[in-house]
């Protein structure tokens, strides 16, 4: 049901994702302390750490739904957010004006945890939305690429279904089939299956399964150990807004900080 | 009916049970004391000479009376479409990032809530005495590209319309205010994240969503418009529903039935309104409302992961508890 043939990106020396000391603070509080973290084309990031150790709000930052406090974010090799441009001989940052930013956030898809379908538009009208709306594509093309989206999600039978009347785990396959009709570079997960039920959870890892064996660049917000294990080709623990510890996947059974050996006791 | 239901199902239960249902003796006495309340109430209307019915029969389908019904739904049509567009500006200025708009949807609002209905009407009757000449020219110099007289273009009927509109834009502004703002902010993020721009994710994905909220209180507001029109003497616009039997009961002398003769015509108006604010609240609700899956979308034939019946029943509570919600 689960056959993907996306666009496996020629592998090159620019990371995907290149963050450099970033920082966030929502008012006084300080988030995220001075995070590096880069991730190559083609790999599967994913990203373990309790709540409230800065793991979401990471995510959202590289999609721009929060703005950066310090530090810089690069996608691509492109600086996101903000431009250099030179006033009176000084190199300043400019911040990108909103149509700047929609395009920056093309390169990316994004699934929430809660999902965000749009509840009065049907499965297939969600898939299309954008690319009507943003690609500007014509609306039978559209629903050509939609309704193969949705396949690929294994939902061909539910496109006239709005998503109340979907299950948790129907509802998170059409926000995928959603985020990737617009064909992106890098889809960013954001505690995909923590809203589902647990018989509901393996669906939607299944087809974030087949997504990272066709190559797709993705950086993965989860509690989902195994997953990880199985899919990743880097670890990160973040905890209390920093890096605590980072690898391939063989570090989920060999911790090397006694935090990460912590956090996957109460886990596992 | 409960009953029924238990048996219509065609299911074979062995130990079915059957018992009686609980008795209620509230609504047979509530039924027996508000029998007795109307019949009395009918009594007195009827018998009671003074209401004087065949004036009311004689004067119901008066041509002076159809004439202000067809005024009266003049009035409350235009005012309420100019009153929806302007709120609906007003609302997305007030929620905007430029903060000369977010002041200027302020101060609108401000003024025209804070004003009685009834001393703008007046104001905008006596417009054309205030600015007698109306010009399209360069401003602050005396060249002028074309001029017309105020009271040509600003009768009587016009200036109520106006009154009437900006009056109501400022309240129904904050009711599509409270819509927008009910949306959940997830939606936006989710619009945004498919590199959907603010103007584009207001009019395909917040506004659609907040209709559903808007459209219950601005079914209240159009009604309410419908008897504010009676309030349109200030301008003086003379020929609407209330001026039209007022002016038939100062001539004969008899203001009760002719009262009656209004209020009856309000009534059946703000009926038909109801109906068609129920349809309107169903096609808003679309997405939201349990639709048997069954009369829905085609069934997936074979496919193992169909909502099941439990599902259904599920959505069918939670939307009943949304509905619940709104009306309350």
């Amino acid at each position: 049901m689960t056959q993907v043939t996306a666009n496996p990106k020629p592998s090159s020396n620019i990371p995907a994702v290149k963050a450099t000391q970033v920082h966030k603070a929502f008012g006084s509080l300080h988030v995220l302390k001075g995070v590096d973290l880069t991730v190559m084309p083609g790999t599967v990031t994913v990203i373990l750490g309790p709540s409230g150790s800065g793991k979401s709000t990471f995510l959202r930052l590289i999609n721009q739904l929060e703005t950066l406090t310090g530090g810089s974010i690069e996608v691509d090799g492109e600086l996101i957010g903000y431009k250099h441009v030179n006033v009176r001989g000084e190199d300043k940052l400019q911040t990108l004006n909103e149509r700047e930013i929609a395009k920056q956030r093309e390169k990316l898809g994004m699934v929430f945890q809660r999902f965000n379908l749009f509840p009065h538009k049907t499965a297939l009208e969600n898939v299309m939305e954008a690319p009507v709306h943003v690609a500007h594509m014509s609306h039978s093309q559209a629903r050509e690429l939609a309704v193969q989206e949705l396949e690929r999600v294994g939902l061909g039978e539910r496109l006239d279904y709005y998503p109340m009347q979907l299950s948790g785990g129907q509802q998170q396959r059409v926000a995928i089939a959603r985020a990737l009709a617009m064909r992106p570079e890098i889809m960013l997960f954001d505690e995909p299956t923590s809203a589902l039920d647990p018989e509901l959870v393996g669906e939607v890892l299944n087809v974030m399964r087949s997504l990272a064996d066709a190559g797709m660049t993705m950086i993965v917000v989860t509690h989902e150990i195994g997953f990880a294990k199985e899919v990743a080709d880097q670890i990160v623990f973040m905890d209390g807004g920093v890096v605590v510890e980072q690898g391939g996947p063989e570090i989920v059974d060999h911790p090397s900080s006694p935090r990460f050996q912590d956090f996957l006791n109460h886990v596992l | 009916m409960q009953e029924k239901n238990n048996h219509s199902d065609g299911l074979d239960i062995p130990n079915r049970i059957d018992a009686l249902p609980v008795r209620h003796t509230g609504p047979v006495v509530a039924g027996i004391i508000v029998a007795f309340v109307v019949a009395m109430l009918g009594y007195g209307v009827v018998t009671n000479s003074r209401f004087e019915w065949p004036v009311v029969w004689k004067y119901l389908f008066n041509e002076r009376v159809l004439a202000g019904i067809w005024w009266t739904l003049c009035l409350t049509a235009l005012s309420m479409i100019i009153a929806i567009v302007l709120a609906i500006v007003l609302a997305i200025m007030r929620k905007s990032i430029n903060p000369v708009l977010r002041a200027v949807s302020w101060f609108f609002i401000w003024f025209f809530r804070g004003t009685p209905v009834y001393t703008q009407l007046v104001f905008w009757g006596l417009f054309s005495v205030l600015v007698p000449k109306m010009s399209l020219g360069i401003p602050f110099t005396s060249i002028e590209f074309w001029s017309v007289d105020s009271s040509v273009v600003m009768t009587s009927f016009r200036a109520a319309v106006i009154g009437l509109a900006l009056n109501e834009a400022a309240y129904l502004s904050e009711i599509v205010r409270a819509g927008l703002e009910a949306v959940d902010s997830g939606q936006e993020e989710a619009a945004q994240a498919l590199g959907m721009r603010r103007t584009l994710i207001m009019r395909r994905i917040i506004l659609p969503q907040a209709m559903r909220i808007i459209v219950p209180p601005t079914g209240n507001e159009i009604v309410s418009m419908l008897k504010t029109t009676s309030l349109v003497m200030a301008v003086p616009f003379t020929l609407d529903l209330q001026f039209a039997t007022d002016a038939i009961a100062n001539r004969i002398y008899k203001p009760i039935p002719l009262l009656i003769v209004a209020s009856f015509w309000y009534l059946l108006i703000t009926s038909i309104l109801m109906v068609i604010q129920a349809h309107l609240e169903r096609y808003f609700g679309k997405g939201f409302e349990a639709r048997s899956l069954s009369s829905g979308p085609a069934k997936g034939a074979g496919d193992s992961k169909s909502v099941s019946a439990k599902d259904k029943e599920e959505i069918n509570k939670k939307n009943d508890a949304t509905l619940l919600g709104l009306n309350a």
